[in-house]
């Protein structure tokens, strides 16, 4: 379970999120909706750490973490970004196994063998040996979730999952999500797409600017 | 123009050439490196060796190279810093290479989007693990064609080092032609110079091309 208690940040003397307090439960999905501008984007940096927030507390199942630290119980966030952010000189095997050969340490043989399984997972058997550049969105996006898994997150995020896609993507997107679920994976969903929201969330959070 | 006398002045032609190429490799050897670190130090947020940085750049950049080899080997003495000419001339061209190329690389650095540091970071990889498996090799694809430029000048700038009596490619061209009053050592020299670079292509082509397996 993730909790987030008091979270505060500021750009200057405007304020974005002005104590924002949510829960994700295990094994469920949280979506996070609103209009542009309502600081969500803000929020998930702040969850995964890429923004240093102001003030305000993280818990992960109740112990306090830093979304920032470099300890082994800092590292509990996956993100899958809007834009994928693949790495486009490594291939697709590459860019699931580098982290967990570079930080986790683990064997190629271990981390290869662990991307396959995501991959056939994924429906990306045939694609380990392909640029992200050779993919389509919809798979580039598979490899995003598949990169992000391989780290053994607690939590997955995701970043606005539909905008980037072709409309008629937005089922395949919403069924993979829902699969993760089934399978045991708590994840927190950032998006605008309201309709898109209330198909996959257990709970929604509805943020808005502040005026 | 008979053969005899171009096998004739041929050794000399090569051993001016082969300085060139020493003066050649060990300035992109070095400068190359020394151009990423700087072009790191430029883009970093402590401001002070952001601000020394771009002051050595602008000096390497806004003078003349050969004021800079001038500057090494008869100037520096004034003040007790005494260079042979071979490693004044390799002082003066690693100094203001690295300049170009940190420049070419800063430009790189910049062009990858921040998303590939962020994706970096909250995979929990670490800034030179970053930076060596991730953003280098889309930083050497960018880059590769300005650098081309700058190897290709630096094979014919090599010959501003007869200026501290050096005996490079051009010196000895231009010592036997004086010398017998022929054209011809003049036109090998070209020649020398033009197959120098047409490798210097070939080989940066290859490279390109090694890297076009991502786009």
């Amino acid at each position: 379970m993730l909790e987030v208690k008091n979270l505060k940040k500021s750009f200057g003397d405007r304020v974005i999120l002005d104590g924002v307090n949510l829960t994700v439960n295990d094994d469920e999905i949280l979506c996070i909706v609103g209009p542009s501008g309502a600081g969500k984007t803000t929020l998930l940096r702040c969850i995964t750490g890429l923004e240093t927030p102001d003030s305000g507390t993280f818990l992960m199942n109740g112990q306090p973490f830093d979304p920032q630290g470099t300890k082994d119980s800092d590292r509990v966030i996956g993100v899958v970004f809007q834009d994928f952010n693949l790495f486009p000189n490594l291939s697709v095997m590459d860019n699931i196994t580098l982290a967990p050969m570079m930080v986790l340490k683990e064997t190629k043989k271990d981390a290869e063998k662990q991307a396959a399984q995501l991959l056939s997972e994924l429906g990306l058997s045939t694609k380990g040996d392909l640029y992200p550049w050779q993919l389509s969105g919809g798979q580039k996006q598979r490899v995003a979730i598949a990169r992000a898994l391989a780290m053994k997150p607690k939590i997955l995020c995701y970043d606005e999952p539909t905008s980037a896609l072709d409309p008629n993507l937005r089922q395949e997107v919403a069924k993979i999500i829902l699969n993760l679920k089934k399978s045991g994976m708590t994840q927190l969903v950032v998006t605008h797409d309201l309709d898109f929201a209330q198909e996959i969330a257990d709970n929604l959070l509805k943020v808005k600017p502040i005026d | 123009m008979s053969l005899n006398y171009v096998f004739e002045i041929l050794p000399s032609l090569f051993q001016g050439a082969w300085l060139t190429l020493q003066i050649f490799f060990w300035t992109l050897v070095v400068s190359i490196p020394l151009g990423i670190v700087v072009s790191l130090g430029l883009t970093s947020k402590i401001r002070p060796l952001q601000w020394i940085l771009e002051v050595y750049v602008w000096l390497m950049r806004g003078t003349p190279l050969l004021l800079q080899l001038i500057f090494v080997f008869y100037g520096l003495p004034i003040i007790g810093i005494v260079f042979q000419r071979y490693d004044a001339a390799l002082v003066a061209f690693i100094l203001n290479y690295a300049a170009y190329f940190a420049e070419i690389f800063r430009g790189g650095f910049q062009s990858v989007s921040v998303g590939q540091f962020e994706a970096a970071r909250v995979l929990r990889l670490s800034y030179w693990q970053t930076i060596r498996k991730i953003i280098i090799p889309q930083v050497v694809k960018i880059v590769i064609p300005s650098i081309g430029n700058e190897v290709i000048n630096l094979v014919k700038d090599s010959s501003l080092v007869y200026v501290i009596g050096l005996g490079d490619l051009l010196r000895a061209g231009n010592v036997a032609t004086s010398r017998d009053v022929t054209l011809v050592p003049l036109l090998l020299v070209a020649l020398i110079y033009l197959i120098l670079v047409g490798i210097c292509t070939l080989v940066l082509r290859r490279v390109e091309k090694r890297y076009s397996y991502f786009k």
